[in-house]
């Protein structure tokens, strides 16, 4: 394995018997010995631990920082306050998306972005190019560790090493600066499986600190380790967008129905404006909707969806849902045929299975 | 070794086994096999009356995360399907040599079973492939 990196964590991975593999250049556990349902349920009933140290990390800091963001992302960025996180796409002049990221405002100088992997070089030149005024940009994605701690005991585990308050802390908000067990770090209530949970980022040399205190405390707590592919189906049974399958360079946020995060009257002009504004008005031929198995089958991604023998669409994630006991999927469709079919077909192996049309999220937590 | 390899049968290098069973053979997945796919969620079965040739794909069978064919270990004409399976999958994970079999073909060529690994050749096989992997 030539160019391939590892997290810190790597070792603990290998030490608790992991399945390692090659994602986007990054050697991580897909799964652990308990399986991925296991860890589904882990996560959806106690709590997991995943290492998601391949993230990258931005930092955009100067006096022009905010106006610079404005320009960047479609969402609005000029309601967030200090220790507060959005989500926005970005995009590409034509709607395309460049990527979905997460925007920490630490002060109105200086934000922290959290970035896909896979796209953290293309994100970086992006973000370059587009620079002006006074606003510094600073990779730092080498630099940082990340963890994610989801379930619902997840705040009583994080609670035992830190004494800033996590029941004060809102879903989508942040401290810097904290100690985790003595690691500087920065703590926000977010994740990307639809349970409550915490990320946790601090610098490489904490990082194996940061895991073992995090274990430890969890030891009473039923924390188990959880890998990628678990990962994978939380975010589809919570209808979590992925970058690669539900936005792409051809797929723009509207058609992935994230229409709560384009901000298409923004009072500054921002990247994708005028594309996004031009698709609402003349209609999307092409939008995400959820579809539920009527018959035991798997839909995959890129599997056909058709309403009888006409082609009406693609599956962008499927998968088991070991939540719902059910076989689930996300899928863009003609919105016109989606409106008047409640059932249509997914096309496996040249079999028909029949679906229906459901709403989502498909799992919401209590 | 971590896996059950059961002595009596053959093994196939997709990590299929066949049981032989006077003139016919019981085909399902080795327990290796069921262990690398991970949890099974759905099978695809033969017809039966199929031919099924041997390597050539005869069912397939899927677990969360990935799609996978069952070869054929030899050619023959498949005479019975594991039904329950359609319904229970997972059956294949807890009991991969016994209620996870999934179909019994009539063998036309028994040389073509003679080739196939028996048990200490198939273990070494597997060892072989563990260590290929990392």
């Amino acid at each position: 394995m030539g160019n391939v990196k590892k997290t810190p964590f790597y070792e603990k991975h290998v030490a608790l018997n992991g399945k390692i593999i090659d994602y986007n250049g990054w050697l991580l556990p897909v799964q652990f010995p308990q399986g991925l349902v296991e860890e589904v349920h882990d996560t959806r009933k106690r709590a997991t631990i995943f290492d998601v140290s391949h993230m990258g990390e931005v930092s955009v800091e100067g006096k022009d920082a905010e106006a610079y963001l404005q320009k960047i992302l479609v969402n609005d960025v000029s309601k967030l306050k200090d220790n507060a996180i959005i989500y926005s796409p970005v995009c590409y002049p034509d709607g395309g998306v460049v990527d979905d990221i997460l925007i920490y405002r630490i002060n109105s100088e200086n934000f922290f972005l959290v970035v896909n992997a896979a796209n953290t070089d293309k994100d970086y030149e992006w973000f370059q190019e587009n620079l002006f005024g006074d606003v510094r940009l600073q990779n730092l994605s080498p630099e940082y560790a990340q963890i994610a701690l989801q379930g619902p005991n997840s705040k009583s585990i994080l609670q035992e090493l830190t004494d800033i308050d996590l029941d004060g802390m809102k879903f989508y908000r942040f401290q810097a600066d904290v100690s985790v067990a003595g690691v500087n770090s920065i703590v926000s209530r977010t994740g990307y499986t639809g349970e409550d949970g915490f990320e946790v980022y601090c610098k490489n040399e904490g990082a194996q600190a940061l895991w073992d205190a995090v274990w430890e405390a969890g030891e009473k707590k039923e924390l188990r380790p959880a890998g990628l592919g678990s990962r994978d189906v939380l975010r589809l049974e919570a209808s979590l967008p992925l970058y690669g399958h539900e936005l792409s360079r051809e797929i723009t946020p509207l058609q992935a129905g994230l229409n709560r995060f384009v901000a298409l009257d923004k009072p500054v002009p921002f990247n994708g404006q005028e594309a996004l504004q031009k698709q609402k008005q003349e209609g999307i031929s092409r939008k995400l909707f959820g579809l539920e198995m009527l018959e035991r089958s798997v839909p995959r991604e890129g599997y056909p969806v058709m309403a009888g023998d006409e082609e009406i669409g693609w599956i962008s994630s499927g998968s088991y849902s070991p939540t719902l006991e059910k076989f689930i999927a996300m899928a863009f469709m003609d919105p016109e045929v989606a409106k008047q079919e409640e059932e249509v077909q997914v096309l496996i192996r040249k079999r028909l299975y029949r679906a229906k049309i459901t709403k989502m999220p498909f799992y919401r937590r209590d | 070794m971590k896996y059950n390899v059961i002595e009596g049968l053959k093994y196939t290098r997709q990590h299929e086994y066949a049981r032989p069973e006077d003139g016919a053979a019981v085909v399902g997945l080795s327990d290796y096999a069921q262990d690398k796919l991970g949890e099974i969620v759905f099978v695809e079965l033969p017809d039966v009356g199929a031919e099924v040739e041997a390597g050539k794909s005869a069912a397939v069978i899927e677990s969360v995360k990935a799609v996978a064919d069952l070869y054929a270990p030899v050619d023959g004409k498949v005479t019975e399907v594991n039904e329950a399976l359609l319904d229970q999958p997972e059956v294949i994970n807890q009991d991969p040599y016994g209620e996870g079999w999934v179909f019994k073909v009539e063998v036309k060529d028994e040389s073509q079973l003679e080739k196939l690994m028996d048990k200490p050749t198939y273990e070494e096989f597997i060892i072989k492939e563990e260590e290929e992997e990392e």
